[in-house]
């Protein structure tokens, strides 16, 4: 996709705060979507698979926006091609995508997709519902129609995490194991880029910082009930920047396997 | 308002009671609740909807079906626009759509509408078993076949079904 040109400052801002909420979706949804056929029991296949459902039609929602944010700006007499919601999905680089690195992470064992979608779901679950509140009409009816979907979400992972944390020796030790390796990224949940500070301050996006301590203490509740001890203030060490477009060198594996088909084949349907 | 207008907009809703959800074929998309409105601009005609789910993969087609519909009935200008505020809620779908999904072995959800909540292992109301009836039925999957729907067991009669879930 060619880069964004034309837009005025305040424009892009919200398309960049827009994209991120639509690339964090279809990034986990996409995930997901890998365990659909290998879920370790049908229904709980079943229950990945539909939640990767609502993360893509999530970022789908919010993706039409961001196309219509460009096209609206865009002087038509140059005869630029038209942004549709798939040109967003399938034709940008790495580079482009601003999700957050904890989204993109591998799938792992069914402990680390647990876990990471216990992370996401309670951060989401927050951000939605302030999100409702946005002056900007469009994110804030895709916040109010998500929260119901997101809710079921986090009662489930926060299901999945209790009978992992609380199940036998071995779930046990691999849901400290997913702790490990995913704790080092929810710290990136909270540390705003620059255009979600502009959105916080403009009325449209939310001060994700405040959100911290209730997602923290959703964690702990979780985490007490699910006999995991793990010190919930153990700093992560790392500044990551995902939401600035830096990603790990799994968004670049997710992206071939996901655009190789628009890319080779531009513009076919099925 | 002009006469015309009230004709063509009450000929619209009569058709859209012929256009199916097709994932529940049993149900129109008036049961379902997701038509909000019918509107007639000049010679266009926009039938304005609202998905169940944000990731409904069975809008696209009800898209089509809605437009097939008042093609085949002489409309010629047709918009379909989709809003997704206020969000859709089971409390909108229609008495006979509920009676309708009971007689074709899906739990219709119940009409007093359970607010999602994160309260954990909750088993909330007990739901009817469409085949004998039962209260005693357990929850057997919060996610089902299509995005609407969760899985329950029968503990009398043992009977497996769906129900369509509060949302």
């Amino acid at each position: 996709m060619k880069p964004i040109q034309h837009l005025n400052h305040s424009t892009l801002q919200l398309l960049n705060y827009t994209l991120h909420l639509a690339d964090n979706s279809l990034i986990l949804g996409h995930r997901n979507s890998e365990w659909t056929g290998f879920g370790p029991v049908l229904e709980q296949d079943i229950a990945i698979s539909n939640i990767a459902l609502d993360l893509i039609g999530q970022a789908r929602n919010f993706y039409q926006y961001a196309a219509k944010l460009i096209n609206d700006s865009t002087n038509q007499q140059f005869n630029q091609s038209t942004t549709t919601e798939d040109t967003l999905a399938y034709l940008r680089d790495a580079h482009d995508f601003r999700n957050c690195l904890l989204v993109e992470q591998t799938n792992g064992d069914w402990a680390k997709t647990i876990l990471r979608q216990f992370f996401f779901s309670t951060y989401q679950y927050f951000l939605y519902q302030q999100l409702q509140n946005s002056k900007d009409e469009t994110l804030a009816a895709i916040a109010e129609k998500s929260l119901k979907e997101v809710t079921y979400h986090l009662r489930w992972s926060s299901e999945w995490v209790i009978r992992l944390g609380d199940g036998t020796e071995e779930s046990h030790e691999r849901m400290l194991n997913a702790i490990d390796e995913l704790w080092i990224y929810t710290d990136e949940l909270f540390e705003p880029a620059d255009y979600e500070l502009i959105a916080a301050s403009e009325g449209y996006g939310v001060d994700i910082s405040i959100l911290k301590k209730d997602w923290e203490k959703k964690i702990k509740e979780i985490f007490d009930e699910a006999t995991l001890s793990f010190p919930l203030d153990k700093k992560t060490g790392v500044r990551w920047f995902g939401k600035e477009g830096k990603h790990s060198e799994h968004l670049g594996y997710i992206l071939a396997e996901m655009q190789f088909l628009q890319r080779a084949y531009s513009n076919s349907e099925w | 308002m002009n006469n015309a207008i009230t004709i063509s907009k009450k000929k619209i809703w009569k058709l859209l009671e012929q256009v199916n959800d097709p994932e529940v074929p049993v149900l129109s998309i008036i049961d379902l609740g997701i038509v909000r409105d019918v509107k007639i601009n000049n010679d266009e005609a926009e039938v304005i909807i609202t998905p169940t789910y944000s990731g409904c993969p069975a809008m696209d087609m009800i898209k089509m079906n809605i437009r097939m519909a008042l093609l085949q009935h002489g409309f010629q200008k047709i918009k379909i626009t989709s809003i997704l505020s206020p969000a859709w809620t089971t409390d909108w779908m229609s008495g006979h759509g509920k009676e309708k999904l009971k007689s074709f072995g899906i739990a219709p959800p119940t009409s007093k509408q359970q607010v999602c909540h994160t309260e954990l292992f909750h088993e909330g109301e007990a739901i009817q078993c469409p085949r004998c009836n039962s209260y005693n039925t357990r929850l057997t999957s919060q996610f089902g076949s299509i995005a609407c729907k969760a899985m329950y067991q029968c503990n009398d009669c043992k009977e497996p079904f769906d129900y369509f879930k509060c949302h």
